[in-house]
């Protein structure tokens, strides 16, 4: 038997070493996926098996390849908002979010403090409802039900909040370049504090059930181990580069849409493995909370728009009836976009899954010339073929779990 | 792996010259950013990573300048410095418009191996050296790279994957119609092209025919 590789599962090491030589082993190929509960979505893998032990790993990705890119190189960048919903569609609003500040530092353009407020907490909890969506799953992947039933009650209050604000429960499509698409409905604040007053104990609640769980600890402690060196070469960002340990929070480290003015820390693993990276996401939640009451605590009043900019941001409806001005602006940014100059950025924002890049080429105008979509869901998947060789066939079920990964994001 | 601080765009400039004459800066609207000659890339990118703390490799892409400009295609790298947070941009045009190639930097970083498949996949940029070089997000046989700017934004009529398959079915993949796409204009007598000045892919619409080959 091949053993070119260290098992990091000390139960795939006995089953390694009890098996008796006398027994002609064959490799058996499993195709797993692309429609498998475990891989949350359409991913497949290619799996070469010894017996229960994984010796090859192949990730067959594409099947909810959309060509993103290239419908952007073909609309106007307010066009492709809702676009960015459909990436990852567990928190649709951190990607309008990230996309919006894309753009926006492409046009150079500062939108007013309130706009940040609104986006942060709008990002943050976007973050603890990807984050609760992730633990529930991760749970059933790792046989325990009733998280589920727990973090989806938490999830669909959360919903509730972005239905009043945005219109819609998924597909919310709120920022537009330079500002949102609405204020925010009146005593909506009120209830995003109140939320997060009644769901901090019932996250420990959740957690507790967890993090001490026997069998849950059986199943994620010194399994999947990414060590820091791994991580950085392949890539990975989010909790899972620093559930090994490597403390980068781009919310902390290149701060946008104000982040800076909220004080909150940065979680990071110990050993890399797949229970550090469910704490990771436990303790984000917890940071994500504390992030939204400072945010609600100094709601800045003003202006939720970038008001000077009239060639990006489409004036108020009423504006637009009864102005001249106004009309033939709403006409231009509507027709032909937002008017942005020649450049080229490349802007990452720290969504739940990572750092989620855009790379914009313009020529000027209103439809970018290129735009590349960095998704954190791709790299971190690269490195499964080699995280999950030498490992037991369940335990790439824990694996897949524990970096959480979105394939509408993945395969864009 | 140092941990020096980020250096300033200037002085990155001069650290990269003092190795590569042929280093410029390149305009951006951010970030500092270099040209540099295909060739001297992964040597850049060696010196940037172990010299100069950029230990994230954080996207490799590329950009198709237009069907007929030359050079047609730059590749570009982003790095980012786990420690010091700053980012910077390398940039390289292909030789070849023809046959773009560039060089495979998985040696240095090993997730550059699913950056360089998706290139090669959808942009058409064969990386040499690189270990596993097939389609990624495309099924394997897929004949077109569908970013580059020849391509039409409906997509072209190609054959299923699995011949077998096709045979027995008679199916084949269809572009996504134009009408309910995402230039949905009035159904009406007008055509699209005159309905949606912003379509740029005038190449065929639902009243003249489909290309036949790219």
């Amino acid at each position: 038997m091949p053993t070119d590789y260290a098992f990091p599962d000390s139960a795939a090491k006995t089953a390694n070493a009890i098996e008796a030589p006398e027994f002609q082993t064959e490799k058996m190929s499993l195709s797993m996926g692309p429609s498998h509960p475990s891989t949350h979505g359409v991913l497949r893998l290619q799996l070469e098996l010894d017996g229960e032990i994984v010796t090859g790993c192949d990730p067959v990705l594409g099947y909810l390849h959309r060509g993103d890119e290239k419908i952007a190189e073909n609309m106007t960048y307010n066009q492709f908002v809702p676009y960015t919903d459909r990436l990852d569609y567990l928190a649709p609003l951190a990607n309008n979010v990230a996309y919006a500040c894309a753009v926006e530092r492409l046009a150079k353009l500062e939108v007013p403090e309130r706009c940040q407020a609104i986006r942060v907490i709008c990002s943050e909890m976007a973050r603890v409802s990807a984050h609760l969506l992730g633990l529930g799953a991760y749970g059933i992947d790792v046989g325990a039900w009733a998280i589920f039933l727990y973090t989806f009650t938490e999830r669909e209050k959360l919903y509730k909040l972005f239905e009043e604000l945005t219109g819609a429960r998924f597909t919310t499509s709120y920022t537009r370049i330079g500002g949102v698409a609405r204020d925010v409905p009146e005593g909506w604040v009120e209830k995003v504090d109140a939320f997060c007053d009644q769901f901090l104990p019932i996250l420990e609640n959740i957690l507790n059930l967890l993090t001490r769980n026997k069998i849950f600890i059986d199943r994620t402690q010194g399994v999947g181990v990414i060590s820091k060196a791994d991580a950085l070469a392949y890539g990975l960002t989010g909790p899972n580069l620093r559930g090994s340990g490597v403390p980068l929070d781009l919310r902390k480290d290149k701060p946008y849409s104000g982040y800076e003015r909220y004080e909150f820390d940065v979680a990071i693993g110990a050993h890399g493995d797949c229970f550090d990276r469910y704490m990771v996401r436990g303790e984000e939640m917890r940071q994500s909370v504390r992030i939204i009451k400072q945010a609600i605590k100094s709601f800045p009043k003003g202006d939720w728009y970038a008001k000077d900019a009239v060639r990006i941001f489409a004036p108020r409806k009423d504006k637009v009836l009864t102005s001249m001005e106004e009309l033939i602006n709403n006409f231009m940014i509507t027709t032909e976009g937002p008017q942005m100059p020649a450049g080229e950025v490349y802007f990452e924002a720290e969504v739940p899954k990572g750092a989620l890049g855009f790379f914009i080429v313009s020529k000027g105008g209103g439809v970018p010339y290129r735009m590349k979509i960095r998704s954190p869901s791709f790299c971190n998947l690269s490195i499964l073929p080699k995280v999950c060789q030498g490992n037991l066939v369940s335990d790439v079920v824990s694996i897949l779990g524990s970096l959480d990964f979105v394939m509408g994001e993945c395969d864009r | 792996m140092s941990s020096l601080a980020a250096a300033p765009a200037t002085d990155l400039l001069a650290v990269l010259q003092a190795r590569f004459p042929a280093a410029v800066a390149r305009p951006s609207g951010d970030h500092p950013a270099f040209n540099l000659p295909m060739a001297e890339v992964p040597a850049a990118l060696l010196l940037l990573r172990d010299e100069h703390g950029y230990d994230l490799l954080i996207d490799v892409t590329a950009v198709d300048w237009d069907v007929e400009a030359s050079p047609r295609f730059s590749v570009v790298w982003h790095l980012l410095s786990s420690t010091a947070h700053g980012y910077v941009r390398l940039v390289a045009d292909c030789v070849s418009d023809a046959e773009p190639t560039a060089p495979s930097v998985v040696s240095l970083w090993a997730g550059a191996n699913w950056h360089e498949r998706e290139t090669f996949d959808l942009m058409g940029i064969q990386f040499t050296d690189h270990p596993d070089l097939r389609r990624i997000l495309m099924w394997d046989g897929y004949p077109f790279h569908p970013l580059r700017k020849d391509f039409p934004l409906a997509g072209i009529e190609t054959p299923l994957p699995d011949l077998e398959v096709a045979d027995l079915t008679k199916a084949s993949v269809l572009p996504a119609p134009m009408m309910g796409g995402p230039f949905v204009a009035s159904s009406g007598e007008m055509n699209l092209t005159e309905a949606e000045p912003r379509a740029k892919d005038e190449s065929w619409n639902e009243r003249s025919a489909k290309p036949a080959v790219l």
